[in-house]
């Protein structure tokens, strides 16, 4: 009797340190990324990181301004079109959403969702830059709203929904007509929520490099055209990361922290936003 | 009456708007579809089904087939899978049943914080911290001693199928931990509690709730996964190794669908071109279904959870 009691809470000790350890490994990566990203970005971190152009191999100095202009294009270029697009989407669907046809746009928004983001650069090649015959910040943007569009409509969706039926009740017996009380109010009511989901879209498509690779391409000089091949920071990151020289090493990583600075910025800022109202 | 039609009309009008560009994300979806597939019917009527099991991958002589790269990203998933997901459900676990409230709220924010990082950052450490830690302190030693099993076979060079494994377990933990979570939560608290009435230990409540409720919403935190391990690029093209052969060995390099479409689209042309862009397409519809079954899994286990309820 005694020694089934000594076994079982052996078990029980030991599973719990388990689950602690699991806890502990899941969480420990991001304070080596974070720990290796400040102790070997931090020492190429000048204001010239931010306000010039990358310079060649072996020459000191130079910076990633360029490609913070170009992030800044294409994911603004993006979302001037997919913003609107996707909230739409999202308000037919909470709204009017029943039936077949809804039922099928929702399940190409989920489909959407799981399509690895290189698939979205692929789309981008074909319709954009086939045509154009050049690569283009047309073509980058053209993929990520792929990948922004659907997060989007999910987020505007549910965030409708948890609107109350009074809400919108109270509005419509006050004679408001019903698709100012959508847009209006209830819309309104949801915007804390739709905003943030907006900005955590942002946050990923600022990061996403796969779908630049063959649709923006890059640049080493300003590039403010459209329609030309432009140069975004992860782009960065990655071809300083994979070049053989040690001095782009250095560089790669002053890029990723501040690609990661500005991700999290965004991404804990949108969060603190409905945090804050609940 | 007049105003009243027109009030009408107007409603009309708005959810006519809404709906069309409901339809216009619909069109997107199935442009993608047919974009893909228009795309890589040169490469399919050349090869068909052996393209599916050749092992040559030949721009010269334009010979193209997709095995290594299939193997390669069936493996480098697997063994994500193999390793995030005992560690993204004990975690799960952990911040579910075992963490004090304070610690509860950060170690989940912590988890999200991981899922936000951008892939070429994993990559970027991957190549410079990962593969040398991984390539000196386990794998060098490893195949020194036990080489003779084929799974540690040397030459060690420190890009391989482990190390590309190894980063995307990092990367798909914070996932299934999230997933988990929440089907660990639609356990009732009224069963765990009878479990500790009856003199069973934490660790006993855990096994016997996680055993009847969970296993097919872990299951489809699993899948979920491994859906997005299948697709991930920048990391895997980062530190797999990219070569475009079959070694059993988990110490060499390999190669994965989305790697190759990274490494060489840029510069692709016609048949080649076309064998990448079906390499997407099978990608593409190898995730579709991955996902899908997840979905259906996870829906499952709530509808199931909602009939639990009932019953209260």
């Amino acid at each position: 009797m005694k020694t089934i009691g000594f076994r079982r809470k052996a078990v029980d000790t030991g599973m719990r340190w388990i689950f602690y350890l699991c806890a502990f490994l899941v969480i420990l990566p991001l304070f080596l990324i974070f720990f290796d990203l400040v102790a070997k970005g931090a020492k190429e971190l000048r204001w010239s990181l931010l306000t010039d152009l990358p310079r060649p191999v072996g020459e000191a100095g130079g910076g990633i301004a360029n490609g913070i202009l170009g992030s800044f294009i294409v994911t603004l270029l993006t979302m001037l079109w997919s913003v609107p697009m996707a909230v739409m989407c999202g308000i037919y669907l909470a709204e009017y959403g029943r039936g077949k046809f809804a039922s099928a746009v929702r399940f190409t928004v989920d489909s959407l969702t799981g399509v690895p983001s290189i698939i979205m650069g692929i789309f981008g090649y074909i319709l954009v830059v086939l045509p154009m015959k050049r690569f283009s910040a047309w073509a980058g943007a053209s993929a990520l709203t792929m990948i922004f569009i659907p997060v989007v409509v999910r987020t505007t969706e549910d965030m409708l929904r948890t609107v109350p039926r009074s809400v919108r009740e109270a509005a419509l017996a006050l004679g408001i007509e019903r698709w100012k009380t959508t847009l209006y109010i209830v819309v309104r009511v949801a915007s804390a929520g739709i905003v943030t989901g907006i900005l955590l879209a942002m946050a990923r498509i600022v990061g996403e490099t796969a779908p630049l690779l063959f649709t923006i391409l890059g640049n080493q000089f300003w590039q403010l055209r459209l329609d030309q091949p432009m140069a975004a920071m992860p782009l960065q990151v990655f071809s300083y990361a994979i070049s053989p020289y040690a001095d782009w090493h250095d560089k790669a990583w002053a890029a990723a922290l501040v690609l990661i600075t500005l991700v999290l910025v965004i991404n804990v800022g949108a969060r603190f936003m409905t945090r804050e109202r609940k | 009456m007049g105003q009243r039609t027109l009030r009408k009309s107007k409603d009309r009008i708005f959810e006519r708007i809404s709906a069309f560009f409901a339809f216009l994300v619909l069109a997107l979806g199935l442009l993608l579809f047919l974009v893909l597939l228009h795309a890589s019917l040169p490469a399919i009527r050349r090869f068909g089904a052996s393209f599916l099991l050749s092992r040559t991958w030949d721009p010269v002589a334009e010979e193209f087939g997709a095995l290594p790269f299939l193997y390669g990203t069936l493996v480098s998933s697997f063994l994500a899978i193999l390793m995030a997901v005992p560690l993204g459900v004990g975690g799960a676990v952990f911040i579910n049943d075992y963490a004090p409230a304070w610690l509860r709220k950060p170690v989940s924010m912590l988890a999200e914080l991981l899922a936000a990082i951008p892939s070429v950052i994993y990559g970027l450490w991957g190549i410079f911290v990962l593969v040398p830690v991984l390539r000196d302190h386990f794998m060098k030693p490893v195949s020194k001693h036990l080489g003779w099993i084929p799974l540690f076979k040397g030459p060690v060079y420190g890009p391989s199928m482990l190390a590309a494994g190894v980063l995307l377990a990092i990367m798909i933990v914070p996932f299934i931990l999230s997933v988990s979570r929440e089907v660990l939560a639609t356990v009732p608290v009224r069963q765990k509690e009878a479990v500790l009435s009856l003199g069973g230990t934490r660790w006993e409540m855990i096994r016997i709730s996680i055993g009847q409720h969970c296993i097919p919403g872990i299951f489809g935190a699993t899948v979920l996964g491994l859906g997005r391990a299948l697709g991930e690029t920048m990391a895997v093209t980062m530190v797999i190794g990219n070569r475009p052969e079959i070694f059993l060995s988990l110490f060499q390099q390999g190669y994965s669908m989305a790697a190759v479409i990274a490494n060489e689209f840029a510069e692709a042309a016609d048949l080649q071109l076309s064998s990448l862009i079906l390499v997407g397409l099978l990608l593409f519809l190898v995730t579709f279904l991955v996902n899908l079954a997840a979905k259906w899994m996870l829906e499952r286990m709530v509808r199931g959870a909602g009939r639990g309820d009932l019953g209260k």
